[in-house]
């Protein structure tokens, strides 16, 4: 189960696009995965054979568990370093002889991507962790290495040691890797407020159209359980008529359902932003007169599904921008500041129901305009229909938020950890503008800048905002 | 096109881009993208369901006769 964004504790899995057998290549979609948030497709991390299916649809696991099983065709032995005398023999290690025929085959386990297929705990720890390991209580042996080549971090220790009370005793054997996809801070466990629907409550409800987040469950827990759906869809007298599901996918929670859990995923995550990270803010006016002169002719000349809208055009602005400034355009790592090679602008979207999902466009900077509103529209479509993909909840490197459609002059927003900055754009909006001493109306928008003062002091974030501004006086030229 | 025909275009195209959004008991004089909570991507897409149905290319700068159901029908029927 891999990671999709950095307020992810656990994920559901919803569907299988795989059986055993199959070839995969790394980046086909294999299985689609329910997270608080939405339902989002996930990839192969590596090309191979599925060997087996290790999680059934409908069931939830934590980040770390293996999901599937492939086995990797003329794979040099990817077990580099076999683990030290400290590596305790309840572990798991899930290799398997090779397959008589196939010779050398090693198995990978699937979402690790870091070291994935190397056996962990590779390295037991710095003396510092290990100091503080025993300081915690945390027994090295049970705790995944994030650290290259698999070491186990301070920062995994924490993390252990925070997650130890209900799980401690838990048998490794369960969870051969339970390697997070980023180093991130201790959390603490979710707290367990999301709605509890056994699957089977859940298919149903959605048979007898019942709407599971009214009704009052008798199982553990508070769980609502098959009989409390069929005696609320009784009570209610609700004709039984939908068709019966397909089989094979577990039902995706519904928007209303899904917004409490939202909610608190969004809220811890933010929380954790504005805990972390000492904020400062920046705005500034810009002329849109030439940008939106452009743009209208553009569009006048084009067809319609080819139009731009200026949130495009100002996306363009920022991503370009975040280019020339690079100190703004990456990720808070350990202490330090790690730039991105290229800019992921990060794009939150709000959905029907409630709530919001930040999917990234890749490369940013370096699409054309026209380009950069199809991938927007693409974007905002999926994510407001649960289909958006793995990698485009973890990518960005920077985040854009616009709320001029909404009708707000500027927005100063929360940083999404880690990254360093949060750009706001305002609605463009007619203003009285003194040019070479003439007071005229002119098309303004106040474009704003959220910068993690651990990366880059107001200078840079200055240079960001004038960088933006001169980009939008040459609208061509995005 | 009949002002009856202009309705039903304009449903229809606002249905494909907001498949929940309630244009039936929607007041003629409400503001389309405020009430349903289309922005600026939902509003263009709503332009080019409208422009395919209607066969008539809606240009930015009629998009302030789209602001209401009741502007809207009287644009496209006129």
């Amino acid at each position: 189960m891999p990671s999709l964004g950095a307020d992810m504790d656990e994920g559901t899995l919803l569907e299988w696009l795989v059986k055993p057998g199959d070839q995969v290549h790394k980046g086909d979609i294999i299985a689609v995965v329910d997270t608080a948030k939405a339902a989002i497709e996930v990839e192969s991390f590596h090309t191979g054979t599925i060997e087996r299916l290790e999680v059934e649809p409908g069931q939830t696991v934590p980040v770390g568990t293996v999901l599937a099983m492939i086995t990797e065709p003329e794979e040099v032995a990817a077990t580099p370093a076999e683990p030290p005398a400290v590596a305790p023999p309840a572990v798991a290690r899930h290799r398997q002889k090779p397959r008589p025929k196939k010779a050398p085959a090693a198995r990978r386990q699937l979402p690790p991507r870091a070291a994935a297929g190397e056996p962990r705990p590779a390295a037991p720890g710095s003396p510092l962790v290990r100091h503080l390991a025993q300081e915690l209580g945390v027994d090295l042996g049970t705790v995944p290495g994030t650290g290259p080549a698999g070491t186990i971090t301070r920062a995994d220790v924490e993390h252990a040691a925070a997650s130890a009370q209900p799980e401690a005793a838990r048998p490794t054997v369960t969870r051969p890797v339970p390697a997070q996809a980023e180093t991130m801070p201790p959390q603490a466990p979710a707290p367990a407020a999301r709605l509890r629907v056994s699957p089977r409550a859940r298919r149903v409800a959605a048979q007898l159209k019942v709407e599971v987040s009214g009704i009052t469950g008798t199982g553990p827990g508070g769980a609502v359980r098959e009989a409390d759906v069929r005696r609320a869809a009784a009570g209610a007298e609700t004709a039984a008529a939908g068709p019966p599901q397909a089989a094979k996918r577990a039902p995706t929670a519904t928007a209303s359902e899904r917004t409490p859990a939202m909610r608190l995923a969004i809220g811890r995550l933010m929380a954790r932003s504005k805990h972390e990270i000492p904020h400062y803010y920046l705005s500034n006016t810009v002329d849109m007169t030439a940008a939106m002169a452009w743009l209208h002719q553009r569009n006048r000349e084009l067809a319609i599904s080819e139009r731009l809208v200026p949130a495009a055009l100002l996306l363009k602005a920022a991503a370009l921008a975040a280019r020339q400034v690079p100190e703004l355009n990456g990720y808070w790592d350990n202490d330090q500041f790690n730039p991105a090679a290229a800019v992921h602008v990060g794009v939150p979207v709000s959905l029907r129901g409630g709530g919001l999902l930040t999917p990234a466009i890749r490369d940013a900077a370096g699409l054309p305009p026209g380009e950069l509103m199809t991938r927007l529209r693409d974007l905002v479509i999926r994510a407001r229909a649960g289909r958006l993909r793995r990698a485009e909840l973890t990518d960005a490197t920077i985040t854009v938020t616009n709320l001029g459609d909404q009708g707000v002059e500027a927005v100063f927003g929360v940083i999404f950890p880690p990254q360093v900055a949060l750009v706001g754009i305002g609605k463009v909006i007619e203003k009285p503008v003194a040019v070479n001493g003439m007071v005229g109306a002119r098309p303004t928008v106040i474009t704003t800048l959220s910068a993690d003062h651990r990366a880059s002091d107001g200078y840079t974030g200055a240079r960001f905002l004038t960088a933006m501004s001169d980009l939008l006086q040459r609208p061509e030229e995005l | 096109m009949t002002p009856e025909h202009a309705r039903r275009a304009i449903e229809e195209s606002i249905g494909q881009v907001a498949p929940n959004a309630d244009t039936e008991s929607l007041a003629p004089d409400a503001d389309l993208r405020d009430t349903l909570e289309l922005d600026s991507l939902d509003f263009l897409r709503v332009v080019e369901e409208l422009s395919e149905r209607t066969g008539r290319r809606i240009e930015e700068d009629d998009y302030p006769q789209l602001a209401t159901m009741a502007s809207a029908i009287k644009f496209l029927s006129g």
